[in-house]
């Protein structure tokens, strides 16, 4: 056992100094998979991290939105729909919403105005979201003029900059009055946007969509667990999108660093050879290999995935950000929740030190399955 | 004892540039003798070290170690022959760049998983014989010649092995060097060792420590030469 743990010790050794030996070629491997690594994981920890923010949002969501549709389109709920649907069996809540957008030609851009159920919002005072407020140089107690689709300008003053932990969702969000709402668009009172319904029993929601569907066959209900698909299969395709654009790039880096760490140079081949002639054996040198491209993948993993972490979790992945959270002209700044799946580490660690390994250990076997003489000789 | 049966070495089997290395080699060797091949370039010389020494296996025929048929055995146990019974001084060296002198002479004792305090006192002991104990912390390729040899003979000499091989030992060599080695091979002999080497040099061949030099041509033993009288 004493023996075996020398054994380890010494071929360890060896392993070190022949890492310093080639410290270029192993430092440029180093880097150029560390790049890898760097690229995917940041991808991945970001959409991942992104969903479970989504996630977490549509939590206090209701469960069952209704909306009327009118010629295939969006259109208002008229009066007597919230009624109606009060008699429906195991409909727990109901609350008709009032919402619309609003295009600003100020900064090209378009924002969500929406009536809170929850709080009361003085006539003439604005609450906007932090994107909105960074957008036109906002802060509270400023005055700021929207011309209505009627022609009429109103003018209101900033009450509140929503919370910035709340950008993700609140980034182009303008909370408003429920009269100021309806003036401002010109809705007639009893008229909504939709109607947002909770469900006593969750088990039972599916079979209240079903009746919202047969009793107003003009509306249609929208479930949460379907706006929770929908978010992930954007994600998903802007997943996709980024990992495609980049797939020529990390293919381009991985066919470099499989053939950095393929390729056995004539140096490498004779050292096989010197070393078996001495009376190292097979798998003596099969180990040895084997951990000098462990710990060259291994490093490049931890660093690579690290610098994935900070730069998602720190830095709010300045790198892809762009591409994956923006989907409106305001481009929410939030810091995501640092969230990590196992599956995920696990599912990158195998595409890329077991691939590195294979890579490595593949024509070190075969040179050093040769006999030395021939090594030696090349 | 070393015998060696109708061995065959052919390279490049079935090719167009097949090449027949060793033709029916039949030879015994006595242990704890010095004996020299002698031949031109590609006269076989170095594939028969090569097989005696089990770095590669004939293409046909039988070598005996001891009382032991190795031919046929798989390659981890020729490699634990190769580790416990032969020591090699290559005609390039074939030392480690960028390890020190004393690493290298180490090198072949690391699969054993001995002692490391003992084997560096070994290691430095066997430096110190041949007058390079100063130099063990130097990098290889920063020796001499002379000095890059003498690692080689300590290396060799790591795991105490009962045979010594040496392929061309003076061709990189200026004459005081050669003559250096030769008494080196001379302490060997002496404690015992048997000394297998090939050579064209006259200051190895015509040595009085040789006991016995195998002419070779064409893969062939050509004149055998009987066991040089009194040097027993």
């Amino acid at each position: 056992m004493n023996a075996w743990i020398e054994k380890q010790k010494y071929l360890i050794d060896f392993t070190l100094s022949s890492l310093a030996r080639r410290k270029a070629k192993n430092l440029g491997l180093l880097l150029v998979y560390t790049l890898i690594v760097f690229l995917l994981a940041s991808v991945m920890l970001f959409t991942h991290a992104l969903r479970q923010a989504a996630a977490e949002v549509l939590v206090g969501a209701p469960e069952v939105i209704l909306q009327r549709m009118v010629a295939g389109r969006h259109d208002l709920i008229p009066p007597g729909y919230l009624e109606r649907i009060g008699r429906i069996r195991g409909v727990q809540h109901k609350e008709g919403r009032l919402w619309g957008y609003y295009y600003d030609p100020v900064v090209k851009a378009n924002y969500t105005f929406m009536v809170p159920g929850n709080q009361d919002i003085a006539a003439g005072t604005l609450l906007v979201g932090a994107g909105m407020a960074r957008a036109r140089g906002l802060a509270v107690g400023n005055l700021i003029s929207f011309r209505s689709y009627s022609g009429k300008l109103f003018s209101f003053t900033i009450a509140r900059i929503l919370p910035h932990d709340s950008e993700l969702v609140s980034a182009d969000l303008v909370l408003i009055s429920e009269a100021d709402f309806r003036s401002f668009f010109a809705i007639a009172p009893g008229y909504f946007t939709d109607i947002a319904l909770s469900v006593a029993n969750p088990l039972e929601v599916r079979n209240v969509a079903a009746k919202l569907s047969q009793q107003f066959p003009d509306s249609r209900p929208i479930l949460r667990e379907e706006i929770l698909r929908t978010y992930e299969s954007i994600f998903n395709w802007r997943e996709g999108i980024v990992l495609a654009l980049a797939s020529l790039a990390i293919l381009a880096f991985a066919i470099f660093a499989w053939e950095k760490a393929s390729g056995l140079s004539a140096d490498e081949k004779r050292e096989i050879g010197i070393l078996k002639a001495i009376g190292w054996e097979t798998g003596d040198v099969l180990k040895m290999k084997f951990w000098e491209g462990a710990l060259v993948s291994l490093a490049a993993f931890l660093i690579g995935y690290l610098a994935a972490y900070l730069h998602v979790f720190r830095f709010s992945s300045s790198l892809f950000a762009p591409v994956l959270k923006g989907w409106a002209v305001l481009y929410p700044r939030f810091e995501l929740s640092p969230v990590i799946d196992g599956f995920q580490v696990a599912t990158l660690f195998f595409f890329t030190v077991f691939p590195y390994a294979a890579a490595t250990l593949v024509p070190i076997w075969r040179a050093a399955i040769a006999d030395p003489d021939a090594v030696m000789r090349g | 004892m070393i015998e060696l049966k109708g061995i065959h070495k052919a390279f490049n089997t079935g090719r167009e540039n097949e090449f027949h290395a060793l033709n029916g080699i039949d030879l015994h060797l006595p242990t704890q003798r010095v004996t020299a091949f002698r031949g031109p370039s590609g006269s076989g010389k170095t594939t028969l070290l090569s097989i005696i020494g089990c770095l590669s296996r004939p293409t046909s025929g039988r070598v005996r170690l001891g009382e032991r048929d190795i031919s046929g055995l798989p390659e981890r146990f020729l490699t634990h022959i190769r580790r416990q019974t032969f020591g090699f001084i290559f005609q390039q060296f074939n030392l480690i760049k960028g390890l020190s002198a004393l690493e290298n002479v180490m090198l072949p004792a690391y699969p054993l998983g001995g002692n490391w305090r003992a084997l560096h006192e070994r290691a430095e002991s066997l430096l110190g014989d041949l007058r390079l104990a100063h130099r063990r912390a130097a990098a290889i390729e920063h020796l001499s010649g002379g000095e890059q040899q003498r690692v080689a003979i300590a290396r060799a000499l790591i795991n105490d092995p009962q045979i010594i091989i040496a392929d061309e030992p003076t061709a990189n060599l200026d004459t005081g060097l050669a003559m250096e080695f030769m008494a080196i091979l001379e302490n060997l002999h002496a404690v015992g060792k048997t000394v297998i080497l090939t050579s064209h040099d006259p200051l190895v061949v015509d040595a009085t420590i040789v006991h016995q030099v195998i002419d070779m041509r064409d893969g062939r033993i050509v004149t055998p030469v009987p066991i040089a009288e009194g040097c027993a």
